[in-house]
């Protein structure tokens, strides 16, 4: 059987420095931080007191939380929520009536994330449980707190019957999700997949990456300054929360609706390096990497040529210099032959397993609209990453082009695991 | 009272006209298409209401909006 070909019609984001597609979009063209200073990461002796929190205050989608009493519900359910009604109705579909209205078993969720719902835990459960006021939890703490709490609410509102379920691996999850959606469409399983990934904002999250001493704590003064993806100052990553959730959808399911399709995961791949050789629990190994960005190219059925922009993972570590080598390897192109290259966390931080389906939408956004948004903090490129590439193909101003019609975006997490795609312009 | 029983239900109810239309004999779960889990909720929101405690035994036996309201009224007389 012929795999099916799988496009994106629809997109929901809650970020650090924008909720909603469109004040999204804005703000990545304008490089608006979403990163600021926390005065309970002080308060709690943090190194780093800055990080990315997103306002969900005035999204247009408000009415859902309150229509399914999510008024309790974590920050996963809560902004997962939001952003799959907004990609769903950003796809041309309809909220179904919750009393009169069938299952759709052509459709699946699959919302992903690094840590779950556990401001649930830390901010309810264990309060109550541990003063003896369990019969206080009341009925929703079950369905607020299971890992696939934010799947199955989303299945909840648009009646979804195909595969409900939920994925986790690290920084890697959003991009997995993606995969994961795009294969089961290719194998004629589901027409529709709503994928996604969403992460918490918590210092009982960040505490760990605090305590190794991987976010940033040099500019806690000026947040904004904190995230320097590429740079020579860069001095460890800076945390943030958020959710982006695709519609992925079989294309001739899109065309026979005249939907809008913004752009086609054309390649995917996943894989591990194993922790072996220079690969370890938390750092990518070179092997691995090099092997899971080359099969979604190859997935892809396109020349390494043909790759116009790489929307990075990048994070503001020393991580970065290695990602540069390793595309540079695999596309074997260098110097000004090397294409276009930003980083999303230099605006918004690093929201670990939300960055990949977050980053995945501003890549589609910037080929769609046809503009690349500027990578901030970088006016002093790593010298190991300008013996590699020409510093100008690091956008760090605005540039407006129509030419993108390949992009590549790999996500790499903890665990040695990776995931790359491919999203190609239609 | 009864309207105080039906203000709390209405919130845990997706179709709100069969709260508002409901009568003393009603059936919380059967009848206002509540889902059988919300009880818990409803019970809470009623001990926080009337500054009551309602006994775990209970559970079971208040079925109807009616057996909820002569519970009540028992509890606070």
């Amino acid at each position: 059987m012929n795999r099916k070909r799988v496009v994106v019609t629809g997109m929901g984001i809650v970020a650090s420095n924008a909720t909603g597609l469109e004040d999204f979009q804005n703000a990545i063209k304008e490089g608006k931080s979403g990163i600021r200073f926390l005065p309970e990461l002080q308060k709690l002796n943090f190194g780093c007191q800055i990080g990315g929190v997103p306002d969900i205050s005035n999204s247009k989608y408000e009415d859902i939380l309150e229509k399914y009493h999510f008024e309790n519900a974590g920050q996963n359910v809560k902004y997962s929520c939001l952003a799959a009604a907004e990609a769903w109705l950003d796809a041309g579909l309809t909220i179904p009536d919750p009393i009169n209205s069938e299952t759709d078993y052509e459709t699946g969720v699959i919302i992903g994330s690094g840590v779950g719902n556990i401001d649930v835990f830390t901010d309810k459960i264990f309060p109550l449980v541990s003063q003896g006021s369990v019969r206080k939890l009341r009925s929703h703490t079950a369905e607020f707190t299971m890992f696939s709490a934010a799947s199955a609410n989303i299945a909840l509102i648009l009646g979804c019957g195909n595969h409900i379920s939920a994925n986790s691996s690290t920084c890697s999850t959003g991009a997995e999700s993606i995969i994961l959606g795009v294969e089961r469409i290719r194998n004629g399983l589901a027409k529709r997949m709503i994928v996604g990934s969403s992460e918490i904002a918590s210092p009982y999250v960040w505490g760990a990456f605090d305590s190794m001493r991987v976010l940033c704590r040099d500019y806690n003064d000026t947040p904004e300054k904190a995230s320097r993806p590429m740079s020579a100052s860069a001095a460890g990553f800076v945390p943030s929360a958020g959710a982006g959730v695709l519609i992925l959808e079989d294309m001739d399911s899109a065309l026979e609706r005249k939907a809008r399709i913004y752009a086609e995961i054309s390649g995917v791949a996943l894989n591990s390096g194993g922790q072996r050789k220079d690969g370890t629990m938390q750092a990518p190994g070179t092997e691995g990497v090099r092997r899971c960005l080359r099969q979604s190219i190859e997935d892809a059925g396109i020349n390494t040529e043909q790759i116009d922009y790489i929307c990075g993972h990048l994070s503001s570590t020393m991580a970065d210099v290695l990602e540069i080598n390793n595309w540079a390897a695999v596309l074997n192109r260098y110097g000004n032959d090397f294409p276009y290259i930003n980083s999303l966390k230099s605006i918004t931080g690093h929201a670990l397993g939300a960055s990949g389906t977050i980053e995945t939408i501003a890549a589609i956004i910037q080929m769609y609209y046809g503009f690349l948004f500027p990578s901030l903090n970088c006016e002093d490129v790593h010298n190991k990453i300008t013996d590699l590439i020409n510093p100008d193909k690091i956008v760090r101003n605005t540039i407006y082009t129509k030419n993108i019609n390949f992009v590549a975006k790999a996500s790499f997490g903890f665990g040695d695991i990776n995931a790359s795609l491919i999203l190609k312009k239609i | 009272m009864f309207e105080k029983i039906l203000k709390i239900i209405e919130k845990y109810s997706f179709n709100k006209d069969l709260v508002k239309n409901a009568k003393p004999e009603s059936k919380i779960i059967a009848d206002l298409n509540i889902n059988s889990t919300r009880i818990v909720d409803i019970i809470l929101d009623v001990e926080e209401e009337f500054n009551i405690e309602v006994e775990d035994t209970m559970l079971e036996k208040l079925i109807t909006v009616g057996d909820l309201q002569k519970y009540v009224e028992s509890k606070i007389s």
